[in-house]
């Protein structure tokens, strides 16, 4: 075969802030290491984050890791894993520092120490008054951080290939992955990229659906990849809706935006959250604002024309502050919504945001399923970080300025444990040319001439029924339905056909290879949301609306291969404090 | 509404040409950016090349030349183009296909500056320590998406874009200049010296005309100039 080959220590798929990360951290310990990215690494979505990233840094107002712990697993809705959680936020502050050293240009205050503001979800003292946790650059954080990173990474002399997309993983008979087979966008041409591991950081998917608050390149290319090389995908049903994407359209307006004061109204005037979340108002955990939203606008409370938004005030605020911490969202709102923030509110509605599910991790960032003996043996070379990972640090409901923090813990985190099996397994392992026969056929596929059903046509139902079917609230009739007529798309992609076949930079095979990737992780997500009977964090059932710890405290996974959905416990014991055994939550 | 397109595959064609799309009215709706009118052109025209991703102008993926000026697509509202709209690659740098320009010269350019923090001292348990005034310094420098727009509309960088680093690359060049925690002022300004790589800035601040981000790389070029000349005195 004659498909050029590249040996490397590490491939890392994905180049925002998770793999960046990790490439930073291994490029500095010496390792050879190759990033692979459908886009320029500054284009990737880290860049769109804009609030900022949680750390007990205690700047502001007094804080503690321990808090921010309590804080987390509270807002998982006690679906999350307390061993990473206690590792993350302890780990938060160092990570949130080496960032300042890498050059990030967090706002600051009049002492000079980074700047925080408040977010939602966010405690003192294990559920009292509002804290102050999240580290900002204006509202540009995740600019910042990917910008600095890709610079540090130029500086380490990380080796990179931009515009590059990832069809599949490549493994022997025994499991081990041992890099992935690659195309190179400009020329069409393709790599075997050899690796002693690989670290999967593709983000995630929220192309799913068809209004969502991310880029066009989120369509879960990682997840996907490991669904086919027989990894399921944990807790997919879990998807968040951030409360306030601008209405219809779906660009996000950060968190950041009540945090620094401003608050939602109903077409009344009323400032309505303070009967969903009377103590916390505003800054409730993102699922409890974008439940009260629907329901306000469900019950005939909506603004505009056809009553079908709420406005995000902001008027009441000093102009000056707006400009000066929430620049970039005015901009966003005066481009698209034709309004200036500093005197007139913003519409806006729930809006997908967040993959809270993922492939499989534990706290050093290996890829863990169940194969012989339990649910969470390793899977030999293969790593996975950012919101492509399910850790699960998230739960069932990501707290705001979490998923920064999740990307630079767990990126860096991975970067090591990657450091640790690469001194332990020295050689790579031999790679025959028969272990690319299904990633070669994957491709293959696209090249059948003739007419077909397009990929922009399946797209645009796939996107509209998970809209339809799998949104805020959710019911079985619903999700039954949605089942079916996610199935019904699936089994029509052997009809669709691209029509262009060249080589040089073609985007629309890179679509149509995208959408097998959207499909599956939209099957993954439906099929999961429809087997929880309960309601929990960001999956709510109107068929079944209290959560139920009896039966349900417990992770899902997705098979590809059966398509079915097995579970596995939830680590509920942390690794040194005490556990947080779950409770009634309000905001 | 009318669409002339700059269309070329080196695959198949032998030169370049321009293609007229046209999207009726009723698809079309007053709120539009003309990134969504190229992804409807592209649902029927799969062939039609271009970059995007965030759609909300902060990723820098869509930089194209619009009715003659560069801009991003995700964020030129269809609104303000008239009724017929031509759009060209960005000038300047080699054409891969369609509206997708080959940028390794701009990318080289900014990696040529050294564009990361140089902090040579023990790195310290906490953060370093920056008023709000030294960090102010950084607002309209550290916002740049590197899409492009300012260099490839630059005539300094037609002209020698193989010598001289462009506005882009300057503005992140004097983003680290101006960080009160970088220590590599030295470095930085003897690396920036000779008649090309900063002294072919005319000011002639096309530059500034066109970010799409509304900054100004013609006064951060104008602050290196400074700082060069304060410490050859």
């Amino acid at each position: 075969m004659n498909i050029p080959r590249r040996q490397f220590d590490t491939l890392i798929i994905g180049a925002g802030g998770g793999g960046l990360r990790a490439a930073l951290q291994l490029s500095q310990a010496d390792a050879h290491v190759a990033v692979v990215s459908k886009v320029f690494p500054t284009r990737s979505h880290t860049v769109a984050a804009q609030g900022g990233v949680n750390a007990a840094l205690a700047n502001v107002r007094p804080d503690s890791w321990h808090w921010h712990m309590f804080d987390t697993v509270k807002g998982s809705d006690y679906l999350g894993d307390q061993d990473a959680i206690e590792y993350m936020c302890r780990a938060a502050p160092k990570a949130v520092y080496e960032l300042e050293h890498f050059g990030v240009p967090f706002s600051r205050l009049d002492n000079g120490t980074i700047y925080q503001r408040q977010f939602g979800g966010q405690s003192m003292h294990f559920g009292g008054e509002q804290a102050a946790r999240t580290c900002a650059a204006a509202d540009r954080t995740g600019h910042a951080i990917l910008h600095s990173l890709y610079q540090q990474n130029i500086r380490a002399k990380t080796h990179f290939f931009d515009e590059y997309f990832a069809i599949d993983l490549l493994h022997n008979a025994e499991g081990s992955i041992l890099g992935a087979l690659v195309l190179n966008i400009a020329t069409g041409e393709k790599l075997v990229i050899e690796a002693r591991t690989t670290l999967l950081a593709t983000g995630g998917a929220g192309q799913i659906f068809r209004t969502n608050t991310n880029a066009l390149i989120n369509t879960g290319d990682g997840m996907a990849m490991a669904l086919r090389a027989g990894i399921p995908l944990q807790d997919m049903e879990f998807f968040q809706f951030h409360p306030t994407g601008i209405a219809g359209k779906g660009m996000l307006l950060s968190e950041g935006a009540r945090g620094e004061g401003g608050y939602l109204v109903n077409a009344d005037g009323e400032r309505f959250m303070e009967r969903y979340a009377p103590h916390a108002r505003d800054l409730a955990s993102r699922d409890v604002v974008s439940r009260a939203i629907v329901t306000e606008v469900r019950e005939g409370r909506g603004c505009g024309p056809n009553k079908d938004h709420v406005l995000l005030k902001l008027d009441h605020l000093d102009s000056a502050l707006i400009r000066k911490r929430l620049p970039a969202i005015r901009d966003t709102v005066l481009t698209f919504a034709g309004v200036d923030l500093c005197d007139t509110p913003a519409p806006v509605f729930p809006t997908a945001h967040y993959t809270m599910g993922g492939i499989p991790t534990n706290r050093f960032g290996e890829v863990v399923a169940p194969i012989e003996h339990g649910p969470e043996e390793r899977i030999p070379g293969l790593y996975a970080a950012g919101e492509c990972a399910c850790v699960s640090v998230h739960g069932s409901n990501r707290l705001g300025g979490n998923s920064l923090l999740d990307i630079i813990v767990f990126g860096r985190a991975a970067g090591n444990q990657i450091i640790e099996y690469l001194g332990e397994n020295r050689y790579h392992q031999t790679l025959d040319d028969d272990c690319l026969e299904p990633a070669l056929q994957r491709l293959a596929r696209w090249e059948q001439p003739g007419e077909g059903e397009s990929v922009d046509g399946l797209r645009r139902e796939l996107t509209q029924t998970m809209e339809d079917h799998c949104g805020v609230f959710r019911t079985a009739e619903v999700l039954n339905e949605g089942v079916d007529k996610m199935l019904g798309l699936q089994q029509r992609m052997v009809d669709v056909r691209l029509r262009d076949h060249s080589q040089v930079f073609n985007t629309a095979r890179i679509e149509a290879l995208e959408l097998e990737n959207l499909m599956d992780v939209a099957v993954a997500t439906m099929l999961s949301a429809q087997q929880r009977e309960e309601s929990r964090g960001a999956h709510s059932r109107i068929d079944f609306p209290e959560r139920d710890d009896v039966n349900w405290l417990r992770h899902s996974l997705y098979h590809k291969a059966s398509n079915s959905v097995d579970y596995k416990p939830v680590r509920t014991k942390p690794l040194t404090v005490d556990s947080f055994p779950p409770k009634p939550r309000s905001y | 509404m009318k669409f002339s397109i700059y269309r070329f595959n080196p695959e198949t064609d032998a030169a370049p040409y321009m293609q007229d799309f046209e999207l009726s009215d009723d698809r079309l709706n007053e709120d539009m950016m003309l990134l969504d009118a190229l992804l409807l052109l592209k649902a029927e025209d799969e062939t039609l090349g271009f970059r995007r991703s965030c759609g909300e102008g902060v990723c820098g993926s869509d930089g194209m030349n619009i009715n003659g000026r560069n801009g991003l697509a995700c964020i030129t509202p269809l609104l303000g183009l008239g009724s017929s709209v031509t759009i060209n690659p960005m000038p300047g740098l080699p054409v891969v296909r369609d509206l997708i320009v080959d940028m390794e010269q701009f990318y080289k350019q900014y990696r040529g500056v050294r564009p990361y923090l140089i902090n040579k001292d023990p790195e310290p348990e906490v953060e370093h320590l920056q008023s709000p005034a030294q960090r102010d310094r950084l607002d309209g420098l550290y916002e740049c998406i590197l899409c492009g727009c300012c260099t490839t509309s630059c005539p300094s960088f037609w002209w020698n874009p193989d010598k001289f680093l462009g506005p882009a690359a300057l503005l992140q060049s004097w983003r680290f200049l101006a960080d009160s925690r970088d220590q590599a002022t030295d470095e930085r300004l003897a690396n920036l010296d000779g008649p090309f790589k900063l002294f072919r800035c005319h000011t002639i601040m096309n530059c500034v005309e066109i970010c799409p981000k509304g900054l100004n790389p013609t006064r951060a070029i104008g602050n290196i100039k400074e700082l060069m000349v304060k410490r050859s005195l």
